[in-house]
């Protein structure tokens, strides 16, 4: 997602710390997806015809359509489920094994 | 000039959640609750309380409708009894981990089976566990007095936890007294407006709750919520003094003790019972017996030290328990013994269950239990009343 | 053809309101749940259940919707997302918008009392039910939205009896015999279609009630890749159907010309890979029957 940021994880030094209740703040994300990856979606820039195919069926909201109509995968949060690969006519997207 | 009515104990509560102004209730019927949710629904059927009455289909969702209406900040009551407390008991725990300062009447009842619909305390006692404050009143004056104590404690930022007030089924429920009922514009000023506390949800403090935490961070939150809950004795005293410059009227601390100073055999109650023993106690000290009562107001959080204090002048202690942890002895007096020995106070008690299912317990039993402590004969757990042999 | 398709994948708010969640790689809840999401805004306030969609969200610190957001006791989602709006209008918010999101075993059945309770008191309030046809969080058991053959692990393709012997429960009709003003199938399959249903949701002045089916990778046993697919070939089959519930009437969006194949879309889903021939033209007569009624007092 464009302008993004991550929230620090909370550190515990004493009860007064600790949230009141069981709450916390809403979208309060402290960790990444990136690790979940085999497979990472690659966009052919050429191929892609800025459908909005891939942006729209991506479970984890990991693509969105950049200022030139493009896909644009935040590899961040992308664990290469391969939805929008599937999904996309022509074929501008290809899974490419994550090198360990 | 406040007004003076006949009211039975249900009534009364009505009363009080009225003079308190929830945004929200959310109830179901159950015998001996059902004419304090009648009385609440006619009082906004008529229009003089203006508050979302929500007509759920079960207790369970009684307590998850409360639960809703209070993560965004509304002051919300429910009302059930017995088998509708512990139909709800999920949802108990839930309410409690979460801070939410919703109140309750728990009509004491038995538990089935065998069915039976009259007063003892075996459906709080099942509940004790669940995080929330549980109050146990004696008459329908401190029935309705603790409603709006009780509203004022839960939403004190230092306590933020739900308030479970226990009257006695049918003996306080369905008998009428004459109840002192506290202008409007005094509770108003007693009690204001909930202020929503920031861990709860909102439109400008966008917030996750009832969340999960790992093993790493789940011990911590329960921790706290623990060591939050002994802030009560302090906060109660001081929202009982207020009330009491405000309307006339206390009820003393956690521990209310009658003819407790100097006496031998005492007796610890809770509840409507409390009343009857007071009037064996006067007799028994025309007598020239030096016996005496101790009730207890709070059972959660349990008042240690206060009790004790009051006790541990005497020979021997019993505890009234109007219900039974099977396999063990009364719940209140597992208690009583455990805060003993952690003061470091050794004298004899024993337990005397009775009033299960509503059994009576006359003045003739209470005279039979003080003789009992005064003999310091028998078994540590005894039947009181039980019209045959063990 | 729907005949909603106002709202479209550009018309979209591209802010996501659902990030960072830890469902599975290609989860069809949590792709119901971010579009629907991206129609109702950051301002609905949104009770989930236990579920799948509640575990991979609030995993303390990291906490996935940006909305207000809570996790309700597992029979509660109904009872909590009214009591919410009745919380907030009784504080003084106008038109509070307050929505439940609970999986197939949350709605149909632990949670089908408060549901129905919720329902008869016809206070405004959405309820998405993101069906994947099991008790997934706790490991694929059968509920009662588990489809007849399926395999799940309380009901295992065993030695004499294969998979699940039992009928899916039909919701949708039962919701709508509430008599509820809004009520509509959908599918992660079809998800234009989906959002506009959402979207009228959302101008409901009453209850109302979507049901999405949404495949499951992890128990169906399909690619990750091919969820959205199986979302809208379930409907070609006419295994699954998309309608509404409105006024009073029901009425059907989509008929298929000609059903697609079942058996093939059966075997490629772990769950029915046992299933015989016998089984499968089973599955399709009480399809068929299904349809004729439809066909017979539906609108089209
Ligand atoms: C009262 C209660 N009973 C059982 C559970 C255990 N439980 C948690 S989630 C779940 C299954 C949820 O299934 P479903 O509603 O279909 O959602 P899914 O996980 O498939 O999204 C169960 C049985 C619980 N949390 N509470
Ligand atoms: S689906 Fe393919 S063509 Fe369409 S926007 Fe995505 S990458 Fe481009
Ligand atoms: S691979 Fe899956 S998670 Fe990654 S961008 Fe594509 S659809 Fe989204
Ligand atoms: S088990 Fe299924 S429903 Fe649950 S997170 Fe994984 S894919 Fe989604
Ligand atoms: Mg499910």
């Amino acid at each position: 997602m464009k302008e993004f940021k991550m929230s620090p994880k909370p550190m515990w030094n004493s009860l007064g710390d600790i949230p009141m209740g069981s709450s916390c703040p809403s979208f309060h994300i402290t960790d990444i997806n990136a690790g979940w990856r085999v497979f990472k979606p690659v966009v052919d820039l050429e191929k892609c015809i800025g459908c909005y195919r891939c942006y729209f069926v991506c479970p984890d909201g990991a693509i969105h359509m950049s200022d030139d109509k493009k896909a644009d995968v935040d590899y961040s949060f992308c664990k290469g489920c391969g939805i929008c690969a599937h999904e996309c006519k022509p074929k501008a997207i290809s899974m490419i094994k994550e090198e360990k | 000039m406040s007004d003076f009515a006949f009211l039975s104990g249900n009534e009364a509560i009505a009363y009080g959640v009225k003079l308190s102004r929830p945004h929200v209730i959310a109830a179901y019927p159950i015998t001996p609750q059902t004419k304090a949710v009648e009385k609440l629904s006619s009082f906004v059927q008529d229009g003089e309380l203006d508050c979302k009455y929500m007509h759920v289909e079960s207790e369970h969702s009684a307590m998850a409708c409360s639960i809703g209406s209070s993560s965004v900040g509304a002051r919300t009551f429910t009302a059930t009894s017995s088998q509708g407390l512990l139909y709800m008991s999920e949802c108990l725990p839930y309410a409690s981990g979460a801070r939410l300062p919703i109140v309750m009447m728990n009509a004491n009842r038995s538990i089935a089976t065998p069915w039976n619909i009259y007063g003892d305390q075996m459906d709080s006692m099942h509940v004790i566990n669940s995080g929330w404050i549980q109050l146990y009143v004696e008459d329908a004056q401190e029935a309705l007095d603790m409603v709006i104590q009780s509203f004022k404690l839960a939403e004190n930022h230092n306590i933020l936890t739900p308030v479970m007030i226990n009257v006695d089924g049918f003996v306080l429920t369905h008998t009428y007294e004459k109840v002192e009922i506290p202008l409007q514009e005094e509770v108003d000023n007693f009690l204001p407006e909930i202020q929503a506390s920031p861990h709860l949800m909102s439109d400008d403090n966008k917030t996750s709750m009832c969340i999960s935490a790992g093993n790493q961070h789940y011990m911590g939150f329960k921790v706290k919520q623990h060591r939050d809950m002994f802030k009560v004795f302090d906060e109660l005293k001081q929202i009982d003094n207020d009330f009491h410059k405000a309307f006339g009227r206390n009820y003393g601390s956690a521990v209310e003790g009658y003819q407790f100073e100097d006496a031998e055999a005492l007796l610890i109650t809770t509840g409507s019972v409390t009343g009857t023993v007071r009037v064996v106690v006067d007799e028994m000290r025309a007598e020239g017996k030096k016996v005496g009562v101790v009730k207890l107001r709070l059972l959660r959080p349990f008042p240690a030290g206060d009790l004790v204090s009051k006790i541990s002048g005497a020979k021997a202690v019993g505890v009234l328990d109007k219900n039974i942890s099977f396999g063990y002895e009364g719940t209140v007096f597992t208690n009583v013994n455990s805060a003993l020995f952690q003061k470091g106070a050794s004298l004899k008690t024993i337990n005397f269950i009775g009033g299960l299912g509503g059994k009576d317990i006359t003045k003739g039993n209470i005279r039979q239990m003080f003789q009992t402590l005064q003999s310091g004969e028998g078994e540590t757990v005894q039947y009181s009343n039980m019209g045959c042999t063990l | 053809m729907s005949t909603n398709t106002k709202l479209n994948a550009r018309k979209l708010d591209s802010t996501e309101n659902f990030y960072g969640h830890k469902a599975c790689g290609g989860c069809g809840e949590s792709l119901a749940l971010r579009l629907a999401l991206k129609v109702l805004g950051d301002e609905a306030y949104l009770s989930l259940p236990a579920g799948c969609m509640a575990a991979v969200s609030f995993i303390y610190p990291n906490m996935a919707f940006k909305n207000n957001a809570i996790i309700t006791p597992f029979a509660s989602t109904a009872a909590v997302t009214t009591g919410i709006a009745a919380g907030l209008e009784a504080l003084g918010k106008k038109k509070p918008l307050s929505v439940g999101f609970a999986g197939d075993g949350g709605t149909a059945d632990i949670g089908i009392q408060s549901l129905s309770g919720a329902i008869d008191r016809g206070e405004k309030f959405i309820y998405i039910c993101t069906d994947n046809e099991a008790y997934m969080n706790t490991g694929i058991q059968k509920s009662g939205l588990t489809p007849f053959g399926a395999a799940t692990t309380t009901t295992p393709s065993g030695k004499v009896i294969h998979g699940n012997i039992n009928e899916k429960k039909n919701m949708f009709e039962i919701v709508a015999a509430h008599g509820i003003e809004y009520a509509a199938t959908a599918s992660v399959g079809y998800l234009e279609d989906f959002i506009n249903k959402v979207q009228k949701a959302k101008d409901c002045a009453g209850p109302s009630y979507i049901h999405v089916y949404s495949p499951c990778p992890t128990g169906w046993g399909h690619g990750s890749e091919i969820t959205v697919d199986l979302g809208k070939e379930v409907v070609d089959t006419g295994l699954w159907y998309l309608a509404e519930f409105e006024k009073g009437e029901f009425s059907l969006n989509l008929k298929p010309k000609d059903f697609k194949p079942v058996k093939d879309h059966l075997m490629r889903q772990n769950r029915f890979r046992h299933i015989n021939d016998e089984e499968i033209k089973m599955i399709e007569t009480t399809r068929d029957a299904k349809w004729a009624k439809m066909l017979k007092n539906w609108n089209i």
